[in-house]
Order: structure tokens, then sequence, then C-alpha cells
């Protein structure tokens, strides 16, 4: 049994918070580096250069990528040999939240209740956590602060098993070219099939934490998620929605069993700021 | 284009979707739930927080500024979730709106009919775009944190047309243009 201090949790999650808000991830920089050059619209090229301006100006300044510092996801691997000592496990991953939020000027997003009152918390806690136990003794936290205009192009199609691949590849294509310029393209399209209702979504979101572009250990999956990009920039889309070929810079596909009846698809988008963070304690 | 805040109807007859333009002068700031109060403000017969007649909305809500400067990141909010307030807004003089996405066909009628324009700035470069933000007055609804009501002077703010009052629709012609399938 290995022991982790809340203390040393509340720490790492802030820290996380806060690299994530201010440094677009190197895979993220390199895609729009290539897909400026790629890229046929002038327009769109002017776009994408713009962003990569803006990602090197806020890592220098320590500036928020963009105004909208999400809703904070937290996703853990929790080590089955790790013990949890010096308070709550929940409230030292809150606090890391709180912490940055408020000492790292970020913008705090979070409504109280979604209907009523719609109070902010004033700290963007609490924060969405998705906890998966493994074996070993080590503690894995990856922060991914997820835009609210991107997130609302989130999608779930309780497919039919005689839809198959064809069904999937128009549902997740058609998410897509609905969202439009609303999701800050380029975009990663993070694609969920199987599982439930909420665990394809949940497939879906964790998708958009493997590193940009790695393809499914699957062939088939892997051919599913070129066939899948390849369909996206031929939308026209493009960066911002002002038209070119650039509107995905990748698409992610996980997938898990599924019931006999069903063929669950969920789609979460990300958009251009792919803010994302690990570490493992 | 450089064109000078508030826009006039002679500009407006000028601009066309696609237009890059360059924009000086006063810019306000409303989202989601200052656009609800507003329009509330408005139905019970009550000033709203600014004169709305001529003027540009910005639709943004920015990070807290750092010691020593003017704001945080200041780049656009969807435009969409603000439809259902924008045609009353036109109907009280909002001759501009800045945000990203595209617009309902309402809004573009209403666009058209009172003779507006809808621009777009860079979703996802609200580092780049707080540069052209000289000035910001926080004018009303404090209590709304992120989306309270700010007064901005901003100089060279880079926005492209979307709508104009010719029915243009920048995201419609990008994409016909580079469709392939």
């Amino acid at each position: 049994m290995r022991e982790i201090d809340c203390k040393d949790i509340t720490q790492a999650v802030a820290c996380l918070c806060k690299e994530a808000n201010f440094s677009l991830p190197g895979d993220v920089k390199k895609a729009l580096a290539e897909a400026a050059n790629a890229e046929d619209s002038p327009l769109g090229r002017t776009v994408l250069e713009k962003l990569l301006d803006n990602a090197l100006l806020a890592e220098k300044e320590q500036l928020p990528i963009c105004q909208d510092c999400g809703l904070t996801v937290v996703f853990i691997e929790y080590g089955q040999d790790v013990r949890i000592t010096g308070g709550s496990f929940n409230e030292a991953i809150q606090e890391g939240v709180r912490k940055a939020y408020v000492d790292g000027f970020l913008r705090k997003s979070i409504v109280r209740d979604p209907v009523f009152s719609r109070i902010n918390t004033k700290d963007n806690t609490p924060a969405v956590i998705h906890t998966e136990i493994v074996e070993g003794c080590r503690l894995k936290i990856t922060v991914l602060p997820k835009g609210g205009g991107s997130e609302n192009m989130s999608a779930l199609a309780m497919l039919k098993p005689s839809q198959g691949v064809e069904g999937v590849k128009e549902f997740v294509v058609s998410t897509v070219e609905k969202a439009g310029s609303n999701p800050c393209p380029p975009v990663i399209v993070g694609v969920g099939i199987g599982g439930t209702a909420d665990k394809a979504l949940a497939l879906a979101k964790k998708a958009l934490t493997r590193p940009l572009g790695t393809p499914n250990k699957s062939a088939e999956y892997a051919d599913l998620e070129k066939e899948l990009l390849k369909r996206i920039n031929s939308l026209g889309i493009g960066p911002e929605g002002f038209g070119g070929k650039t509107t995905a810079l990748a698409v992610h596909i996980e997938y898990f069993h599924s019931h006999i009846a069903g063929l669950p698809v969920g789609v979460c988008i990300q958009c251009n700021s792919a803010r994302l963070k690990e570490a493992i304690l | 284009m450089e064109i000078r805040l508030p826009l006039t109807d002679d500009t407006i007859d000028k601009l066309k979707s696609g237009d890059h333009l360059s924009l000086c002068g006063i810019l306000y700031v409303a989202r989601d739930a200052a656009h609800k109060r507003i329009i509330e403000s408005l139905e019970k017969g009550e000033k709203p927080p600014f004169d709305l007649k001529g003027q540009t909305i910005y639709y943004m809500g920015p990070s807290p500024a750092r010691e020593g400067r003017v704001i945080g990141s200041a780049g656009p909010t969807t435009s969409g979730r603000m439809d259902v307030y924008a045609v009353s807004f036109m109907q009280e003089g909002i001759k501009g709106m800045i945000g990203k996405g595209s617009r309902s066909m309402e809004v573009r009628e209403a666009i058209k009919k009172y003779r507006a324009v809808y621009m777009a700035s860079i979703g996802g470069a609200g580092a780049l775009i707080s540069q052209c933000i000289k000035k910001a007055d926080l004018i009303a609804y404090e209590d709304l944190g992120a989306e309270a009501v700010y007064r901005l002077e901003v100089e060279n703010f880079p926005v492209w047309v979307v709508n104009d009052i010719y029915g243009g629709d920048l995201y419609e012609e990008g994409r016909k243009r580079y469709r392939k399938i």
C-alpha cells in the first residue's frame, strides 16, 4: 500500500489547471502549424496562424489561451494499492481547481444550479471527476478544461445494430456538420461507441485525452478514424467556419462492448483551444 | 478596412460578407445573462445600462485581468445563444454584433430589416484579441461575474463581416467554396 497525501493531490491539480489553460499542448500546436501549411483557403491560413500566435502569447504572458477556461473535467486513474491520507480525495481535487482558478486569474464559469438560480460558484468548482480503478500504486490525474461552446455541440445516437458502420459514419459526420462554426474549428472529434448511453458519451470525452492523432489500437477502428477525418475535412467548414479544408485536426474513437439490442454512439467535440495536461503521482 | 465606431448607416451600407475590418472605438460587452436582464428591464420600461442606439455589442465574457493589465483573455462566445434576444436589441437600435458562429434565419432577416451587421472575431484567440482592448470599464451587473456588462475602448480590433444587409453569409459562402462531398 502506498500513501498519497491530499495536499499533494491539491497541489498537482492546481498546477495542471493553470498549465492546461496557459500552454496549448505541443501536439496541438504542431497540428495547427501543419494545417496552416496545408490549408487551401487564404483566410483559413490566416486564422490558423493567429491561433498559433495566440498560443505563444498566452504562454509568454500566462494568459488563458481562451477566456472560457472551461468546466474542469478531471480524469483519475486510481491505482488500487494507493491509500489517500489527510482528508477527502474529492475535496482535495476540488480545492486544487479552486486554487488554480482564483489565484491564476482563470475565468469562473460554473453556476450553482442549471435551471433556477444559475448563481456563479465564483471558483469554478465543482469539477466533473471521472474515476477509473486500475492495478498498481500510482495516481494519474488528467485535467481537461472543457469550453461551453464546443460542449454544447455534443450528441448521442442510440443506433440500431443493423445501421452498423454506415450509421456510425453518418451520425458522426452530420454532428460535426450541424455544429459548423459554433465549436471553434478546427476541432478534435471524440467518438465513443458501445456500452450504455452514458458510457458512450464518457468514452467520447475520454477519447479527447489521447495524444493528438494517435490511432486506435484496433486496425478497423483506426481506419474508421481516418475515413471520418477525411469526410469531415471535405465538408468545407474550415478554420472558424470561414471555409477551408481544416475542419478537424483528428478523430479519436474509443469503443466498448455493447448490448445485443444496441449500438450507442456518443460524440464530444473539442475546440481549437484543446487544453489538456496530465501528471502521475 | 478601418472602421470607426459607432457604426453609421453609410458604413453599414458598404459592408459585405467576407470583408475584413479593423474596428476602433467603443464596444459594449454582454452575453447570455446580461441580455436576459437588459430585455427584462426594457419590458419593465426601465433604462438599460447603456443607450443601445447605434452601438455594437461584443458577445464575450473575459477572464479576470492580472495586475497591470486592462483585461484578461477576451475572445468571442457562441452568438447563437443570443439569437432569442437579438431581434429585440436591433429594434432598440443595436447596429453591430460581434461573436462567433452562425445566426438564425430570424436574426439574419432582422439584420436586413434593421440595417445592422454581424461580425465574427476568432474564437480561441482571446489572448491575442485582448491586446486590442485599451480600456475596460465594468458598467453593470457586477454580480454576474464573467457575464457582467463592460464598456471597451478598442483599437485595430480584427473582425470579419458574416451577415450583411444584403443577405450575405460568410459561413455559407465559405463552406460552399471549399466543400468536396
